[in-house]
């Protein structure tokens, strides 16, 4: 009888449902919470944030990344995930526009929130949104610059993308001369993308004026005993193996002796045998041996002997760098010297940075890879530097393969709104509200830039508008003193493709956030209970 | 009692105490059921159709899941009633099946639960009910085979096929390229379909993911994509005309199955154990070149000595290849899997006229993609997206388009979508209903008035007045005996659907109605739940 009034359980116990508004609600709540929280850091006069880290609270981090940010903090929301997604995807597809990517698409679900409350259906709004920026993008791709044929240009081009990226970070002060190490660091790689092969080495102490690009390679090791400091025009073997004791790999082997004669026999053999290992590899005719791995006393005081330098315990990523650089192969077995390639290099030697010794590897062959070194007060302000040319050199990477520039401060983002506008003023029924809401989000960027600089952002916006209805396509925000200008004369330039994608990825994230109507929360994982 | 005493006095429980029993009997059983099912398809029901809305779910560690997707959803949810847990089994069932229409599935049968449960409250006894279901099912499936329609196609005009992949990706996050998406569906399942025996084996089309970039970067790739880079950083990235040695046994030193041990006892055993170790790489390596390879894919690990010896030779190698993608990449390559070194020969290699690895974004996440394969038959659709969500949503779209253009190739009959097929069936059956005499006749009724359901959803959800927009439709399918007229959910000015494209495939559409009738006809049988008290942990 009482089966009627009883509520009948469907999910698991626990397990969560929200619905059509309230389900959009917490989504909108939770991505325009994120938006609100990284906004603050957009822009050159954009503020830092403070993490601190759960478990180790000393462990603080001072950035100004939005990937860094989003990616360490603890979320809950699975719209705010979402965003994090986006941000941390453009970080790994682009390097640079993670903290845009994320405004944008939360000033998106804010208009879209507005709408919703005018009783527009998401799914009209969804329709306006793709007209929208399809359109944005033509405007974006139209007013798209490429100067690769013209080398002196590309580079003034180069210099600016990277001082604008730079422009919003730490390096603030010093861009000028960071935005050169950056420039050079990239074009000496030749159109190839691959960051790995330059390599940042942070050294506290001094300012960071004292940073520089270092044109050879610079290894954190230190020069085997008892071995030359200097050595020039030095022919390198560079390996990867075991040169501590030479296992024998057959599976099952196992040494059984009978009497102490037997053992000392084999040790003897152990000794003679990793002996004619480096006499092999002396026999390469070389006077550098750098291995991956560690190298004993034994063989070291071989080496020694016989006038070869010894580098042990170069990592992996440095032997790989080092093969590149000195053109030489990773070696492993040693029966072949005629078929190895060595490498060489003008001049290697011990020298100080700072308070460390390294080793310089200089005059390097193959100059695809080199060296920045990064100088600073504290460790917190040289890893906010690394991010900061990380992000730098991201985007050169990106502009070297894919040359066209947009610009800056603002005035993509109005250029775009304008189309956007003009598209809205043409469409007839209710996707025209959406397509404006576009527009409007469009320009909270500049809006967002200006009033994290301290400036009346409704004034300099609306005379931003005005400027580019008036045909002023050049036009956008000066935030060195607070008015509108010319940008290219200003030269805050972008990388086409960053903002592309910036514009493009947004879009997809707040269209995905706009469709969901039902939000099915599962039971959080049961924590194993101690049993006693 | 159920408690006892041993001889020190220490109480046992004979029989577990019986409160935490739960028992439902007779209509009540059936009414709570029917509340259950009902539930869970109003919340598909606004999944259903091109404006149909995607539904958010976060998982027990908190991952996040955007889907459109019916058996994706319901899968899931984490559904505890045993009525909700038979209706993902439904949209399973449905998936595996035909693969589309995962979600009007569970709404169908949602639908014919409530309609049994007015027909329970006349004091129609269940059974009744089940049989009169059964004949109005018959009815339905026979005549949707008579309005079906027959669409031709061959390799060079796929254009219907398109038009059908475009209707089952038109309810997706990727309906925005739903043109381009479509187009690749198709032409990955022409591609490695058998057109004389009408067979696809969909195993040949690997579908990876990678996010970043844009959805309309999605490409289709004739040849094999593995996530997994060339092993050595000097060996060339770039092979032409590669001749492929798959190889299922590692560059290491041999161990042997059985346990064993060598004993070394004498400085001589050791020094010539080392020798026959190193003879025993170059044997290997030696027997791979002989073949005239000039690429090595691996399923297991090298030896750094191994790995050496390789770049030494010029033979380009790549390491930990999946046991899937191996077999894949044979397929697609002509080459056979060799197990052991004494096996490799000329004419088990395999063949591509180009074989590169390709870097992404700034993290250089590295693939290998195998192209210009001699075999065609095993292609790869590549999937990008802005986000991790994106990606997973598109594959799962993409692959239910695959599943019906598969479909269309077994069985090119095709029956109009949009709700029309429903209704056109709805009024056959309750014409039929008339003529029967028994008390049947009112289930078969509700047979016909819980097939309105699927256009009254569409209609909703396409932000149409559903009851009145069903109710032109059925007068004018009437009037014009035009059985394809369907609800116009993207506000095209027509109903009618043929001039729309949007079709359904038959077999999906009559499985459909044959599963969830089955599932129907189990709820109802069901008259008495006896459920197992949960453990208590004391």
């Amino acid at each position: 009888m009482t089966s009627q009034l009883q509520p009948i359980q469907i999910l698991h116990h626990n397990a969560s449902e929200e619905r059509g508004e309230i389900a959009r609600l917490s989504s909108f709540v939770g991505a325009i919470a994120i938006t609100d929280l990284v906004k603050t850091t957009l822009g050159p006069k954009g503020m830092d944030k403070i993490l601190i880290s759960a478990s180790n609270p000393n462990d603080i981090i001072i950035t100004n990344d939005g990937a860094t940010i989003l990616t360490k903090i603890y979320i809950d929301n699975p719209a705010a995930k979402i965003l994090v997604d986006i941000s941390r995807t453009q970080d790994d597809e682009v390097g640079d526009g993670t903290t845009s990517v994320c405004v944008l698409a939360g000033e998106l679900l804010r208009e879209g929130e507005k709408l919703i409350a005018q009783k527009v259906h998401p799914q009209t709004i969804i329709s306006g949104w793709r007209l929208a920026v399809e359109t944005a993008r033509n405007a974006l791709t139209k007013s798209a610059v490429d100067h690769s044929s013209d080398k002196d240009k590309f580079r003034q081009d180069l210099l600016n993308i990277a001082k604008t990226t730079l422009s919003s970070k730490i390096l603030h002060t010093e861009k000028e001369h960071f935005a050169n190490i950056v420039v050079d660091a990239v074009l000496r790689l030749r159109g190839g993308s691959n960051l790995d092969n330059i390599h940042i080495i942070k050294k506290s102490g001094g300012s960071l004026r004292e940073s520089y690009l270092d044109e050879g390679f610079i290894l954190e090791k230190k020069i085997g005993v008892g071995c030359p400091k200097r050595l020039e025009n030095p022919k390198i073997l560079i390996a990867n193996t075991a040169m501590d004791t030479d296992k024998i790999k057959i599976f099952g082997g196992k040494v059984v002796v009978d009497s102490m004669t037997e053992l000392s026999k084999l040790e003897d053999a152990e000794k003679e045998k990793m002996l004619s290992k480096c006499k092999k590899i002396v026999d390469h005719g070389i006077n550098c041996f750098i291995n991956r791995q560690l190298i004993y006393n034994l063989p070291e005081q071989y080496f020694a002997d016989h006038g070869v330098m010894s580098i042990e315990h170069a990592d992996f990523d440095g032997i790989e760098r080092l093969a590149l650089v000195t053109n030489a192969e990773i070696v492993s077995t040693f029966d072949h010297p005629e078929l190895v390639k060595i490498g060489t290099c003008k001049l290697i030697e011990e020298v100080m940075i700072g308070e460390d010794k390294v080793i310089k590897f200089s005059g390097v062959p193959e100059a695809a890879a080199c060296t920045i070194v990064l100088r600073g007060a504290t460790s917190h302000i040289l890893e906010e530097a690394e991010r900061s040319i990380h992000d730098a050199l991201c985007v050169l990477s990106v502009t070297v393969n894919e040359t066209r520039t947009v610009l800056g401060a603002g005035c993509s983002e109005m250029l775009m709104a304008k189309a956007v506008d003009e598209l809205a003023a043409q469409t007839p029924g209710k996707k025209a509200m959406a397509i404006e809401a576009f527009a409007r989000a469009l320009r909270q960027i500049p809006t967002i830039i200006a009033n994290n600089a301290g400036y009346d952002s409704s004034e300099l916006v609306s005379q931003l508008k005005a400027a580019h209805n008036q045909g002023n396509t050049k036009a956008g925000l000066n935030m060195r003193d607070g008015c509108i200008g010319n940008i290219d004369e200003i030269g805050v330039i972008e990388s086409f493709k960053v903002k592309q994608q910036v514009l493009v990825s947004a879009h997809e994230a707040a269209e995905m956030i706009m469709r969901v109507d039902d939000l099915l929360r599962a039971a959080p994982r049961p924590r194993q209970q101690m049993r006693h | 009692m159920s408690l006892a005493f041993d001889e020190y006095g220490r109480p046992f429980i004979i029989i577990r105490e019986q409160q935490a029993k739960e028992r439902v009997k007779g209509i009540e059983a059936l009414k709570s059921h029917i509340l259950a099912a009902k539930t869970i398809a109003n919340i598909m029901k606004s999944s259903l159709g091109p404006k149909g809305m995607d539904k958010m779910i976060v998982s027990q560690d908190g991952d996040v899941t955007v889907t459109n997707d019916g058996a994706t959803i319901l899968d899931n949810m984490q559904v505890d009633n045993q009525i909700g847990k038979l209706l993902v089994q439904l949209s399973k069932s449905q998936d595996d099946e035909v693969g589309d229409g995962t979600t009007g599935v569970v709404v169908l049968a949602g639908s014919l639960l409530e309609q049994a449960e007015s027909l329970i409250e006349k004091g129609i006894h269940p059974c009744r009910i089940s049989e009169g279901y059964e004949v109005a099912c018959k009815i339905a499936t026979e005549h949707l085979k008579s309005i079906s329609d027959r669409i031709e196609f061959s390799k060079e005009n796929c254009e219907p096929l398109i038009k059908t992949a475009m209707t089952c990706l038109g309810s997706k996050i990727v309906n925005r390229y739903h043109r381009q998406m479509a187009e690749i569906s198709v032409r990955a399942v022409l591609s490695v379909a058998d057109l004389d025996r009408k067979d696809v084996n969909l195993e040949n089309i690997k579908m990876e993911g990678k996010e970043g970039g844009k959805l309309e970067d999605t490409q289709l790739i004739k040849g094999v994509i593995i996530d997994k880079g060339i092993s050595h950083p000097q060996m060339p990235k770039t092979i032409k005309d590669a001749k492929i040695c798959l190889l299922t046994c590692p560059f290491e030193p041999p161990k042997p199955k059985t346990k064993n041990s060598i004993e070394i006892t004498n400085a001589e055993d050791f020094k010539r154990l080392g020798e026959i170790e190193q003879q025993y790489f170059i044997d290997m390596v030696e027997k791979v070149k002989a073949t005239g390879a000039n690429l090595i894919l691996c399923q297991w690990g090298f030896d750094d000595e191994a790995n050496h010896l390789l770049l030494q030779n010029g033979l380009p190698a790549v390491r930990w290849v999946g046991g899937l993608d191996l077999e894949k990449i044979a397929m697609a390559t002509g080459g056979r899997i060799v197990a052991r070194f004494e096996d490799v020969s000329a004419d088990k290699l395999g063949h591509a006229g180009l074989v590169r690895e390709i870097g992404f974004g700034t993290t250089q996440d590295r693939y290998l993609s195998i192209e210009e394969c001699p075999n065609t038959s095993a292609v790869t659709i590549f999937v990008r997206g802005g986000n991790k969500m994106i990606v997973e949503e598109a594959k799962r779209s993409i692959h239910d388009a695959l599943c019906v253009t598969r479909n269309l190739i077994r069985d090119n009959r095709i029956i109009y979508g949009g709700g029309s097929a429903e209704i056109s069936a709805g009024i056959k059956i309750s014409s039929k209903a008339d003529e029967i005499a028994t008390v049947e006749q009112y289930a078969v009724r509700a047979f016909a008035d819980a097939l309105d359901a699927i256009p009254l959803a569409l209609a909703e959800n396409s932000g149409l007045a559903p009851i009145e927009t069903l109710a032109a439709i059925k007068a004018q399918q009437l009037k014009d005996n035009n059985p394809r007229l369907g609800v116009d959910c993207n506000a095209r000015n027509t109903n009618d659907m043929k001039e729309q494209h949007v079709f359904d495939t038959l077999p999906g559409k009559t499985q459909q109605l044959l599963l969830a009738n089955q599932v129907v006809k189990m709820v109802l049988k069901i008259d008495d739940v006896i459920k197992q008290g949960a453990e208590s942990d004391e």
